[in-house]
């Protein structure tokens, strides 16, 4: 008996019974659309974080405080050495082939008259920013180096500030509240967007020593390093670390290009991803006991039929096979609604945040599924293929 | 020439310390062409004598020879394909498929012969027209009557030109009127030539076969 004849008596078989097979799969189409959901969503939002990196500009290097991928040390966080003093020297000596940037940040609330704008990232950056990082000024201007040396309260801002402070009205030339003090709109950005509801819109830049001075800070967050060519990123980088060890140990300091920084966020996703599809693949198997149940009812039910194939010739690996086709039949259709839905959910999903459905996790979803029929087939199929025909013709 | 020979068979059922045995040292022979009845009581044994004339159950002891071979040390695949080539099966209860057309009921046995599809369908159309039923070809069970339930039972037992055809109480759930057709179906094929084995606890059905004879408590009493 071939492989195309079991399949189509167990379709038969399936679709005598649909309410029960369909109540049967729910549990493999529910764990197979949650697995291309979720790998769907992460593979998303490392797309969309890469795409959101690669744009602050290629040849970038970031210098931030502290170690990253080694091991932390006892004493648990490092406290922050990084100073303007680094950035000052990385400039002098690298001026000739990259741009440096230094970065402070925090967080305050923003005030226009009775509008209120709170948690929004203000950044103090340098006048050269955006030589270093690409953003986009859709209305007026960054601030000028004159305005960073007279430390002068202006401010340059993000689409969410602008529509929570001043709705629809003009922002430029109008002052706005930053932590108690009175600063000037001078610029308004483009927006970057959101990522699970994380919004990168909700923030400002002002003059970096306008904000050490407000703020009273002399950490660096971030020193940005763009090199001039892109031939060269990886030599500035090992410049930029020997300039910065003169003045603080290893384990202080970590000079990432673009790429490191990739490949670390790119580690992250694979973790999440890891850990998302396991447990999505916790209720496949879940959804096996499930057909595994039905199963040993069906071969129950079957007893006779068992019995009266036996009788007119059929081989006990020919009712094993019968029982664990339909077993697989049953799960494969429950992969493939599982596909079809989550398909279709991270489609309508997508216009709110970015997904990608990979090809591999709808190959590896459906591998699954099939393989969740075929384990938990086994077992009922053997019972069917052992019972003795006599009993089971008997069997009322 | 013997079809089927049981020499000396002996069946006994072990339930923990009980036992029970339903053959004693039986001796039968049926020869080709044959139209035999078994007539007995239940209990009397006859189902277990058909049991293992039909390969489903081994004798505890003695043996059984089918067709010139010995079935004592054949394995479950063997034993499966003797059962398919060389028995066909009627029951009592015509025991079809339920949700399933007549012809592919009667075509049943060729698939697990390895029959390719085209040929099953033309050979059960051709056998279900020889019972009379080649208006019925795609009726379900449920839309068929007893009768005709068994003339469909009767086309696959038919269908893979067994060299016995094993019925077991052919006519106990139909009535008179049916029975009789049934009988005259057996009768006819009885004069083509093929071996019929019949179990049945009705005097007047068993006097429908050539031979007869009787068990009682496990013993061929004539």
């Amino acid at each position: 008996m071939d492989i195309a004849q079991t399949a189509s008596l167990a379709l038969t078989a399936i679709l005598a019974n649909k309410l029960r097979s369909f109540l049967t799969i729910l549990g493999i189409v529910i764990g197979v659309m949650s697995v291309i959901l979720l790998i769907s969503l992460v593979t998303g939002l490392q797309t969309y974080i890469t795409k959101q990196i690669q744009g602050l500009g290629a040849n970038l290097l970031f210098v931030i405080p502290g170690r990253i991928g080694g091991a932390r040390s006892p004493g648990g966080v490092q406290a922050n050495r990084l100073i303007y003093q680094d950035a000052v020297n990385l400039k002098t000596k690298l001026s000739a082939e990259a741009e440096v940037s230094a970065a402070i940040q925090r967080n305050a609330t923003l005030k226009n008259g009775s509008k209120i704008d709170r948690g929004v990232a203000i950044f103090g950056v340098e006048a050269n920013y955006p030589k270093v990082i690409s953003i986009k000024i859709t209305g007026g201007r960054f601030f000028r180096e004159s305005e960073q040396e007279s430390t002068k309260k202006v401010a340059v801002i993000g689409p969410t500030v602008k529509t929570n402070l001043f709705v629809d009205t003009e922002a430029l030339g109008k002052q706005i509240d930053v932590a108690g003090l009175k600063y000037t709109v001078i610029g308004v950005i483009e927006s970057r967007g959101s990522v699970f509801g994380i919004d990168f819109d909700n923030s400002i830049y002002i003059p970096f020593s306008t904000a050490q001075k407000q703020f009273g800070i002399d950490r660096l967050n971030t020193i940005y390093i763009s090199a001039k060519d892109s031939e060269t990123v990886v030599e500035v980088q090992k410049k930029a670390i020997q300039l910065l060890k003169k003045r603080l140990s290893d384990d202080e300091f970590t000079v990432q290009t673009q790429q490191q920084t990739l490949s670390t966020i790119s580690q992250i996703t694979s973790v999440l991803t890891l850990a998302l599809g396991g447990i999505a693949a916790i209720s496949l198997i879940v959804g096996g006991i499930g057909i595994m149940n039905i199963m040993l009812v069906s071969v129950t039910e079957r007893t006779r039929e068992i019995g009266l194939r036996k009788a007119l010739g059929a081989k006990p690996k020919d009712i094993r096979n019968q029982f664990l086709i339909e077993a697989v039949t049953l799960s494969s259709l429950g992969g493939l609604i599982g596909i079809i839905l989550g398909i279709g959910i991270a489609f309508v999903i997508g216009r709110f945040f970015t997904t990608a459905v990979p090809l591999w996790s709808i190959a590896l979803s459906f591998g699954f599924s099939m393989l969740v029929g075929v384990v938990f087939g086994v077992a009922p199929a053997i019972r069917a293929a052992k019972l003795d025909p006599i009993t089971a013709l008997r069997y009322e | 020439m013997n079809i089927v020979s049981l020499k000396n068979v002996n069946k006994i059922y072990q339930t923990g310390e009980v036992s029970f045995q339903a053959l004693k040292n039986i001796n039968l022979e049926v020869k080709i062409g044959d139209f035999l009845a078994i007539i007995g009581a239940s209990g009397s044994g006859k189902s277990t004598m058909m049991n293992i004339i039909g390969l489903l159950d081994h004798p505890t002891s003695g043996s059984y020879i089918l067709d010139m071979q010995d079935t004592s040390h054949l394995s479950q695949d063997n034993l499966a394909a003797l059962r398919n080539k060389k028995i066909g099966f009627i029951f009592q209860s015509f025991n079809l498929l339920p949700r399933t057309a007549a012809l592919e009921q009667v075509a049943l046995p060729l698939i697990y012969a390895g029959v390719p599809k085209l040929e099953r369908a033309n050979r059960a159309r051709e056998i279900l027209e020889q019972v009379d039923l080649g208006e019925k070809l795609n009726s379900n069970p449920n839309q068929l009557s007893g009768g005709q339930q068994q003339r469909v039972a009767i086309a696959r037992s038919l269908i893979n030109n067994p060299q016995i055809i094993l019925a077991d109480e052919p006519t106990g759930n139909l009535d008179t009127k049916s029975g009789m057709e049934i009988m005259k179906i057996f009768n006819n094929l009885h004069s083509e030539g093929k071996t019929i084995i019949m179990i049945t606890h009705e005097e007047n059905i068993a006097q429908h076969a050539k031979r007869r004879i009787r068990i009682k408590d496990g013993e061929i009493t004539g």
